[in-house]
């Protein structure tokens, strides 16, 4: 076992060798191992200034792309994620030392896109550390049977901080998309540290059809764009074809999981012509193959919108109505419910539902899809 | 190696309900455990608690120490017992704490002076 209070020596070390690294290869080239050489230069200079250039980024997914060569040096991050991530530590401290200690973020940076103080998340971070060393969190990676829990652990942390970036909108604007790409960024990393874990695999594909699609989630005027609206002229079609091959990865690997069945849906979407041509059935299996791993409402929900393209809405609507005593007060439940209301002809029943879902809805840019969506109805 | 405490919370109220003979249904697997993990040298040291309502507290009031009758803080779970483990780092004493057949577990590293 490594001497307990590692952690800020190897998370200091992780990023001022990436710094040099910044700028040796541009000059020298990307040494025959770099893994090892980055971990054995270790040099002090502008970190802040450097690391958030687009050429770190663009030198490590070089280095990503590089195979590593064995070497007695350890790469110390796949440590380090391992240690943000401890579940000992509360969720949101995880998020903000994942993104200070191994994305490199600035205290600044993730107070931003956290919308709170410097102050706080700085305060946050401090209390995160000191917990690290005074209860003796290990620098190491589980082993054995703690592994799989510890993997969960950790993709959720780069699951949530993801969906905080992509789902989040409005007041934050441009910031949110940084998370996002910050998260699929780590979530890359964590699959090149470990090619042999499918669930990681599924996140990264998760994620990166989601990024794929990004462009067309709002209009021109800012407003959200339904999956079933969207112009998939402007997705990404490379990303998504690429994101296929990881697919391809994980599903070889026969060990399905929660983040791999929701890849294949999101991939499903992707690899779609229209709304109306979406392999329904598909989706509506990965559907299935979720609830086996736990039978919440919200995929109940989402599970409906399939059951609807498969079964019609009759079917659907009852399995929705069904969820009306945990999901009342959830706007995307009315939303959905006057969806299906509409397809059965049932104007005002639909009116009703997306005014209550409106009434509950405090994300500025769905209430304006809502809001849209009602008076259209009502001329 | 570092010292942590185990707190094993207990619900009074479950306790009491007991008969003699589902207690000792119930005990038998904490007390297997307790055995195993002293003679294997994780467990240095450790009691189990009476009930809350044996709870006396000594409160500092304007300087001075009052006797009251029950525990510091009413609640119907309390610390029933603790444990002193000897393990090398969290992820271990957590591996002990899961280990536990009863009920909720705090761990809190042990200050050493």
């Amino acid at each position: 076992m490594r001497s307990l209070g590692d952690f800020d020596v190897a998370e200091e070390a992780v990023q001022d060798s990436l710094v040099a690294a910044l700028e040796h290869w541009p000059r020298d080239g990307i040494p025959a191992n770099p893994g090892a050489w980055l971990m054995t230069t270790a040099r002090r200079k502008g970190i802040d200034r450097l690391r958030r250039e687009t050429r770190y980024r663009e030198k490590v997914a070089q280095l990503e792309e590089t195979p590593m060569a064995t070497s007695s040096m350890p790469d110390e991050r796949l440590e380090l994620i391992f240690t943000c991530c401890h579940p000992a530590l509360a969720r949101e401290a995880q998020l903000a030392l994942t993104l200070r200690s191994v994305a490199g973020l600035t205290t600044a940076e993730i107070a931003r896109a956290f919308l709170q103080s410097e102050a706080t998340i700085a305060q946050r971070l401090v209390r995160a550390k000191r917990k690290i060393v005074d209860a003796k969190i290990p620098f190491r990676v589980p082993e054995g049977h703690e592994l799989p829990d510890r993997v969960s652990e950790v993709l959720a942390v780069l699951y949530l901080m993801f969906n905080e970036g992509y789902l989040a909108t409005g007041a934050r604007g441009a910031m949110d998309r940084d998370l996002a790409s910050e998260a699929e960024w780590l979530t890359s990393l964590l699959a090149r540290l470990m090619p042999d874990e499918p669930e990681v695999l599924g996140l990264l594909a998760l994620m990166r059809f989601n990024l794929a699609r990004a462009d067309a989630r709002f209009d021109a005027d800012g407003e959200l764009v339904l999956l079933r609206d969207q112009d998939r002229a402007k997705w990404d079609r490379p990303k998504i074809d690429e994101t296929f091959l990881l697919v391809g990865r994980f599903v070889r690997m026969r060990s399905p999981g929660v983040y791999q069945l929701q890849a294949l849906i999101a991939g499903a979407h992707a690899d779609a012509k229209s709304w109306e041509t979406t392999r329904w059935p598909e989706i509506l299996r990965s559907y299935d193959s979720l609830l086996m791993y736990g039978d919440t409402p919200v995929v109940r929900l989402n599970r409906a919108i399939a059951l609807w393209h498969v079964y019609g809405p009759t079917a659907a609507l009852a399995d929705v109505d069904a969820l009306a005593a945990e999901l009342s007060g959830y706007h995307l439940f009315h939303a959905t419910r006057a969806e299906l209301l509409r397809a059965l002809g049932r104007a005002a029943d639909a009116r009703a539902a997306d005014e209550r879902a409106l009434e509950l809805t405090e994300n500025p840019a769905e209430r304006a899809l809502l809001a849209r969506r009602l008076a259209r109805r009502s001329r | 190696m570092p010292r942590y405490m185990l707190t094993f919370i207990s619900h009074d109220d479950w306790w009491e309900k007991q008969t003699e003979e589902s207690l000792k249904t119930a005990l038998a697997p904490l007390m297997s455990w307790w055995d195993e993990l002293v003679q294997n040298g994780v467990v240095k040291s450790g009691e189990e608690l009476a009930p809350q309502r044996t709870a006396t507290t000594v409160r500092r009031v304007n300087g001075s120490m009052k006797v009251t009758d029950g525990p510091f803080i009413e609640s119907k779970e309390s610390v029933g017992g603790y444990a002193i483990i000897d393990v090398p780092d969290l992820d271990k004493a957590i591996a002990v704490a899961k280990s536990w057949p009863g009920g909720d577990v705090e761990v809190r590293p042990v200050v050493e002076h």
